[in-house]
């Protein structure tokens, strides 16, 4: 093991009440790294933190801290400290003890504890505010106070829960500048929990991407928005178009009916994939040669610094463009996009797979429901089956009771001509649908699957 | 216009109906009359005998005086521990569980309390236990804790969650966060509960009637029940009533102004 990872984090797993809310974690973090855990609400990422703190054991796995084991540890013996989302400042204590309450359990000599909390102090910009009741500052010194009550521990790493998510948004700004320059300093490790991209991506050197309890991506705030390794990390980090496509041979590939080169390589030939294209790569041109495809601007938003617009392209894709330029609504188009703006990345899953047992030769149990099947030959009752359901031919109803399951739109992706959902039934099991109806999150479907759109096949073993 | 007065005019005749009979036997007990509602002139004498100790029942009364004032410290101050960790446990619950236990920590304080006497008297007798004194002390603190509970509980539910994690965090061991976080946090609750917890002691009759065994053990109350059997208030407890009246009007008065000063700091 490297000696600069200050922490290292394996196969930790966590459960709450039967629900997996972390999945074998991996990952480690370098000395004197500012690290975001970033993910949407309920993905684990403050349960992870927690963990680290020390606030909630793991189910499995370890936590090592400089190469040591410290998931026995109870939080108030490891060398870190926490700056809560809701502050949590003791509100009987002023400014100064509140500061000073790591020192005093430490039983550092007196004039070594007025040396360090006036250091702070001045670091956190709150020099006059010593003798005041914390309950008289705003949100923003609150949390001021919170950060120099944490570092003046001089703790081996800080871990930060949503530290400004109370805040309003200038002020969070200035604090993510304040932040960062406190990092630079004091140069201790920070792990930071935020639901906020943007905010990740103004702060970090390494981003861990979570959902559902799972590590999606780890990487450089470029990495992750440049080269999403998947559909969720490119949606969920910044705006983008996410596309169906297919990898014709090794730099080339095809999406929206039109071919294009790229850069993408080892993917083999004719392979479904997904292609992301931010918004702010496709470029309008006037030149002939240059165009990829054309389109017709149908709608054009000023948005500050750019202008949103969303195209129909000749293929009947819409996509959204970005550009400091706005054209016409209804005006025609010439576009293109570079080769290195076209990030290609491996598809998922191609259909649905569920495991089955035939009731009869029309029919099959899964899921937890029977649906009936066209007859085939060769499997009788009681046969093990793996079915295969293809995304297109899963059919939402308005209503729960209307289908054979019910379930509820977990999470919809929309592919520039429909909408790819994950559909979470009530037993829990996902199914992947792709419609050109509108849903949207949390919508309560029924779910029915039609005879001819169910396919058969022997499960091994 | 006359609806107004009407409207006054009630409240008062229902204040005046409230505090008469308190009202009598204070005035009454400004007069040397052996018999309550004679009034023989203006004196001081009864609060000079009851200060003295020239009382007939003599130091009997006494006793039974500083064994309610005793029994009632002695009952707070333990159901006050008691019932801050117990409301600190029931914070701690969730769901069903913790709704289970609040209503079951409600039920004993709506209870009448000569039920809870009987039952007590009832499981003492059970357990063999030779009543007296501290089956005394043991029954004021079990009627006493579940108002504890009450007037922690809120506090609690006020504090913000993560300061008892931020303690620990910050290198306090559970105990140091209970002493130096956790308490401060909830030492206005707990002087509440202790106060109210204080005066449902001094109050009881029932439950102390069952406890005390026949040892000859009195409270105030038990020593004014038996006199008042024996023929005849002694008339120097009229100037006592009038006293502990004054002490429990202060001790209210104290209550909510800190509930007051209270409330006042949350909302600024």
């Amino acid at each position: 093991m490297a000696k600069d990872y200050i922490i290292d984090i394996q196969h930790l797993s966590k459960s709450f009440g039967g629900v997996k809310v972390l999945d074998d974690i991996n990952f480690y973090i370098r000395k004197g790294e500012f690290i975001t855990l970033l993910g949407p609400s309920g993905c684990g990422k403050t349960t992870l933190l927690r963990q680290i703190a020390g606030f909630i054991a793991p189910d499995e796995g370890k936590i090592l801290l400089e190469g040591k084991d410290i998931s026995g540890i109870p939080p108030y013996k490891r060398p870190l400290n926490t700056v809560f989302q809701r502050y949590a400042l003791f509100p009987h204590l002023d400014v100064y003890d509140n500061i000073a309450f790591g020192l005093k359990l430490q039983k550092l000599p007196a004039d070594e504890i007025q040396k360090r909390v006036k250091r702070m102090l001045k670091m956190v910009s709150m020099t006059d505010y010593e003798d005041r009741s914390v309950d008289s500052l705003s949100g923003g010194q609150q949390q001021r106070v919170a950060i120099a009550r944490a570092l003046v521990n001089y703790p081996k790493v800080l871990l930060l829960d949503e530290p400004l998510a109370a805040l309003d948004l200038k002020m969070r700004k200035d604090m993510q500048l304040e932040l960062k320059e406190i990092h630079r300093k004091m140069g201790i490790t920070f792990i930071y929990v935020t639901h906020d991209q943007e905010e990740a991506l103004t702060l970090s050197d390494t981003i861990v991407v979570l959902n559902e309890g799972r590590i999606q991506q780890i990487g450089t705030p470029t990495d992750i928005y440049n080269e999403p390794v998947n559909c969720f990390v490119a949606d969920f980090i910044g705006e983008s178009n996410i596309l169906k496509g297919r990898m014709i041979r090794d730099r080339r590939v095809a999406f929206i009916k039109h071919e294009f080169d790229c850069v993408d390589e080892g993917f083999g030939e004719d392979v479904p994939v997904d292609v992301v294209v931010r918004p702010e790569d496709i470029y309008f041109t006037t030149d002939p040669a240059k165009c990829q495809f054309t389109a017709k601007v149908n709608s054009c938003i000023f948005k500050g610094v750019h202008y949103e617009m969303w195209v129909d392209t000749d293929s009947g894709y819409e996509l959204m463009i970005q550009d400091y330029d706005p054209y016409a609504v209804g005006s025609e188009v010439m576009l293109y996009i570079d080769p290195d703006d076209i990030q290609v990345m491996h598809k998922e899953r191609t259909c649905n797979v569920f495991e089955g047992k035939m009731v009869d030769e029309t029919h099959v149990e899964m899921l937890g429901a029977e649906f009936e099947c066209l007859p085939q030959d060769g499997f009788a009752a009681g046969d093990e089956v793996s079915v295969e359901v293809r995304f297109e031919d899963v059919e939402l109803l308005d209503h729960q009771e209307d289908g054979k399951l019910a379930g509820e739109v977990h999470f919809l992706l929309y592919k520039g001509n429909h909408y790819h959902l994950t559909v979470l039934t009530e037993d829990g099991d996902h199914i992947w649908v792709d419609t050109n109806d509108i849903w949207d999150k949390g919508d309560l479907v029924g779910i029915d699957i039609p005879k001819k759109g169910i396919k058969l096949s022997k499960r091994n073993g | 216009m006359m609806k107004k007065v009407l409207a006054k005019c009630y409240l008062w005749l229902l204040l005046a109906m409230l505090y008469a009979p308190l009202l009598f036997i204070a005035v009454f007990s400004f007069t040397e009359s052996k018999v309550l509602g004679s009034w023989t002139g203006f004196s001081t004498k009864l609060y000079q005998n009851l200060f003295t100790g020239g009382v007939s029942g003599g130091s009997a009364l006494l006793a039974a005086v500083e064994n309610t004032l005793l029994i009632a410290l002695i009952a707070a101050a333990f159901s006050t521990v008691l019932g801050t960790v117990a409301a600190i446990g029931i914070h701690n619950l969730k769901g069903r569980k913790k709704q289970t236990v609040q209503f079951l920590n409600n039920i004993p304080m709506i209870n009448p309390d000569i039920i809870t006497g009987v039952s007590l008297f009832l499981l003492f007798v059970f357990l063999g236990v030779s009543q007296g004194y501290a089956t005394v002390v043991l029954a004021h603190i079990t009627f006493c804790t579940p108002y504890v509970v009450l007037s922690v509980l809120p506090k609690l539910s006020q504090m913000n969650p993560n300061i008892y994690e931020a303690a620990l965090d910050l290198g306090a061991t559970p105990a140091q966060a209970l002493r130096k976080v956790l308490i401060p946090e909830l030492r206005p609750g707990m002087i509440s509960g202790f106060i109210l917890a204080f005066t449902m002691s001094l109050d009881d009759f029932a439950v102390t009637f069952f406890t005390r065994g026949t040892v000859g053990l009195d409270t105030l109350s038990t020593y004014i029940y038996t006199d008042a059997r024996k023929g005849g208030l002694t008339p120097e407890l009229r100037p006592l009533m009038t006293i502990i009246f004054l002490l429990v009007l202060i001790l209210l008065v104290v209550i909510n102004i800190r509930q007051d000063r209270a409330n006042k700091k949350v909302k600024r």
